[in-house]
């Protein structure tokens, strides 16, 4: 009986085992390869759009319209040319644009990073009446959009008197730093991070004479690179992507930034016309710079990112 | 690793701050829209929307040069904006009280502005635009603020060859295509299949280009923006009979296969690939369409849907804002600039109308009988300027929602009841712009 039921048994078992092992190695297989897809799937979607744009702006302006009923509008194909970068340089002053991009990013960032992180350090560190209110008022600017205060700002900057004694900041490269230097959602990135920093850390360099400069700049800064390098990439984009701003309060074309200069190439009715390769060119040339930068620093992003506990 | 980022980052940040005093503090010069140097000459700032257009730019400049050589009190300084945010730009200085002394004024939005306080009217030369096509003077409740040296005109642009196909004629000026003869050309290149779209109207555009490119159709059935007799009311006009039936007639333009419901970004490209058969544009489309198709190419007068065909009016204009500390000095110089062989110049090198008809006859293809003198004597037959009110940009961005709302399937009637509402109700609440 037992040999019946064992051969049963083993009957049973060499015709299931073979099954199981398979359905398990399937749903082993299945899982990455549809998340595989899923991921390439993602990918077409995100970078499609960037090579149409780098693929055109090597193409004369029919052909990109030409090309966009097939796959050949993501393709190097036709006719490839320079011209549209060349069209560039011809219509607008690109150095030009791209030094002052610079210029003011850099500096939005590194002031940034001072005024935001000194900020949240008193916030965090320092006891005082009313440190919860303030805290709460950083935090619902944050509810407010920028352009709702685009006006009251321009009147501010247009009223106040500058360095050199004149009335207003307009037409400066100051007027598009200064008035984004204190960001609150910066602040709350450094104060929630400087919280995570244990507290007797600054009692030890209290006994050991330190001030709160001294616990800022040598204790809690230096503990707080995951969110230095958070804030610095979240402070770059917008200040390299402004637009709006510096049409309000940039008259001079040398000090007007990238991203005003792709208005150059939209001319309507009067016989130049909207040149959508030069277009392509002009942002393939402010964007590869950026997205290059980005890809170089990715994992020292993504790391601080996750560290500092930004989402989405 | 930390101590070393730090480092880095004081050592950018001192670096920063230093290039930051140096260089930051540095003004630009558009702002200082009037300062006399110590000579006497003033110098008057002007904003050009022309930035990226450098061809009209150089001819704008070539005539700030000549007039700044020809006298010594005073010095006019170009500065040149792109135009696609060119109103941002002069909308945010005028908040700031910081216009230029000179400026060019996209002509619809003169009536606005002047309106606004930001331009003062132009005086002591109603002899010399009395000369220039109606169109391009700018008037608000008669008074002259802005003059043009051009004006642009819409067109159905198309072939010979293809008209020749599908059995239409070629339209004159004086002999337009009917609503029904229109209509049955594109039915039957429709149904030849040829193309993939018989007719393109260019709906992927945005902006100014809904009025000024589609309420001619509009005018062209008998309906209007605003009732141009008091400029109180759309009622009547713009939801009446007439109004509704150029709702169906547009709407229907895409619901049957004529024409995309969405263009593409660039439909000249699309109809010089063969994807549309006519193609409705502006007399911008000139240069690019002949040199595609040569001789072959027609450009057609407004399709005449039974009130009389009708195109848009007005382009760029010049005048002067009211914050200009020497008036004296603005119109000296818009007295300068409006000479027949400056009109002639702009016109040339923009490939543009020439608003005289001594320029005209200096740029070569708008002469009597030229290859663009069709496009003058559109303009001249089938000008309707869009309404010169204050309240023209809400009228243009309520006319284009509703224009949107119809092409993409709402209920003609319904939308245009409540497009005449909202525009009656702004003309109200601004007291009629009185």
């Amino acid at each position: 009986m037992s040999t019946v039921t064992s051969d049963h048994l083993g009957h049973v078992a060499d015709t299931v085992r073979p099954e199981s092992h398979t359905a398990g190695e399937r749903r082993a297989w299945l899982r990455p390869t549809l998340v595989m897809i899923l991921r390439i799937a993602l990918c077409f979607v995100f970078g499609l759009p960037l090579i149409f744009m780098i693929v055109s702006s090597f193409k004369p302006d029919t052909q990109i319209f030409g090309d966009l009923d097939s796959w050949a509008a993501f393709l190097p194909v036709g006719s490839l040319s320079m011209d549209n970068y060349t069209g560039v340089f011809g219509r607008v002053p690109f150095a030009t644009f791209m030094i002052n991009s610079v210029f003011i990013s850099i500096s939005t960032v590194v002031l940034g990073l001072l005024v935001n992180s000194m900020a949240a350090f008193a916030l965090s560190r320092i006891e005082f009446r009313g440190q919860k209110v303030v805290i709460g008022i950083v935090l619902a600017t944050l509810i407010v959009p920028f352009e709702t205060m685009a006006l009251p700002l321009l009147w501010w900057v247009n009223t106040i008197p500058y360095f050199d004694g004149s009335q207003g900041w307009l037409d400066t490269y100051a007027v598009q730093i200064i008035p984004f230097l204190a960001n609150a959602f910066s602040i709350y990135l450094f104060y929630q991070y400087f919280d995570s920093i244990p507290k007797e850390l600054d009692e030890a360099a209290t006994v050991d004479g330190a001030g709160w400069f001294r616990i800022y700049r040598s204790i809690v800064m230096p503990l707080s690179g995951p969110a230095i390098a958070t804030v610095a990439i979240l402070t770059f984009l917008p200040a390299w992507n402004s637009y709006l701003w510096p049409l309000m309060v940039v008259q001079s074309e040398e000090l007007r930034p990238v991203m005003v200069g792709i208005d150059y190439f939209k001319q309507m009715g009067s016989g130049a016309g909207v040149s959508w390769g030069q277009i392509m060119a002009y942002a393939s040339m402010i964007t590869v710079p950026v997205l290059a930068l980005f890809v170089a620093f990715q994992k020292a992003f993504i790391n601080s990112v996750a560290s500092s506990g930004v989402k989405g | 690793m930390l101590k070393r980022t730090a480092k880095l980052v004081a050592a950018t940040a001192l670096a920063a701050s230093l290039t930051f005093s140096l260089a930051a503090c540095a003004k630009g010069g558009a702002t200082s829209t009037q300062a006399a140097t110590p000579g006497g000459t003033q110098t008057l700032s002007l904003w050009t929307h022309n930035a990226g257009n450098k061809g009209e730019l150089a001819a704008i400049q070539s005539v700030v040069d000549e007039y700044n050589a020809s006298q010594t009190n005073y010095k006019v300084e170009v500065q040149a904006f792109p135009q696609d945010s060119y109103n941002q730009s002069v909308v945010a200085a005028a908040a700031a009280k910081k216009l230029p002394c000179i400026l060019d004024i996209d002509q619809p939005n003169v009536a606005n502005w002047a309106w606004a306080g930001y331009l003062a009217p132009i005086e002591g030369m109603d002899d010399i635009l009395s000369k220039y096509l109606p169109s391009t003077v700018a008037k608000w409740n008669g008074t002259t603020y802005a003059y043009g040296y051009y004006d642009v005109a819409l067109t159905w642009v198309t072939t010979k060859s293809i008209l020749k196909k599908y059995g239409a004629r070629v339209p004159t000026v004086d002999q337009p295509w009917t609503g029904e003869e229109f209509m049955a050309l594109l039915k039957k290149i429709k149904d030849s299949g040829d193309f993939k779209y018989a007719a393109d109207m260019a709906t992927g555009w945005t902006g100014e280009w809904w009025p000024y490119g589609y309420s001619p159709q509009l005018q062209a059935f008998g309906g209007d923006l605003i009732n141009r007799s008091d400029y109180k009311t759309a009622d009547g006009v713009l939801n009446g009979d007439k109004a509704i039936a150029w709702a169906n007639w547009f709407a229907s333009m895409a619901k049957d296969g004529y024409m995309p419901k969405k263009s593409s970004a660039d439909p000249a490209a699309d109809f010089y690939n063969g994807k549309s058969a006519l193609l409705w544009n502006g007399s911008w489309t000139a240069l690019p369409a002949r040199e595609k198709f040569g001789d072959d190419v027609v450009f057609a007068p407004p399709v005449d849907f039974g009130n009389g065909g009708a195109v848009g009016g007005g382009s760029w204009t010049w005048g002067y804002s009211t914050g200009c500390a020497s008036k004296e000095g603005a119109l000296d110089y818009l007295k300068f600039a409006s000479a027949d062989k400056y009109v002639a110049k702009v016109a040339k090198d923009t490939n543009n109308i020439p608003t005289t008809d001594a320029a005209a006859a200096m740029v070569p293809g708008f002469e009597p009988g030229g290859t663009s003198d069709v496009f003058r004597q559109i303009s001249k037959k089938y000008t309707v300027m869009r309404p010169e009110t204050p309240g023209y940009p809400f009228i243009a961005t309520t006319f284009t929602k509703a224009a949107q709302d119809i092409l993409a399937g709402a209920d003609p009637k319904t939308t245009l009841d409540q497009a005449v509402k909202d525009i009656d109700d702004n003309q109200k609440a601004n007291n009629y712009f009185q």
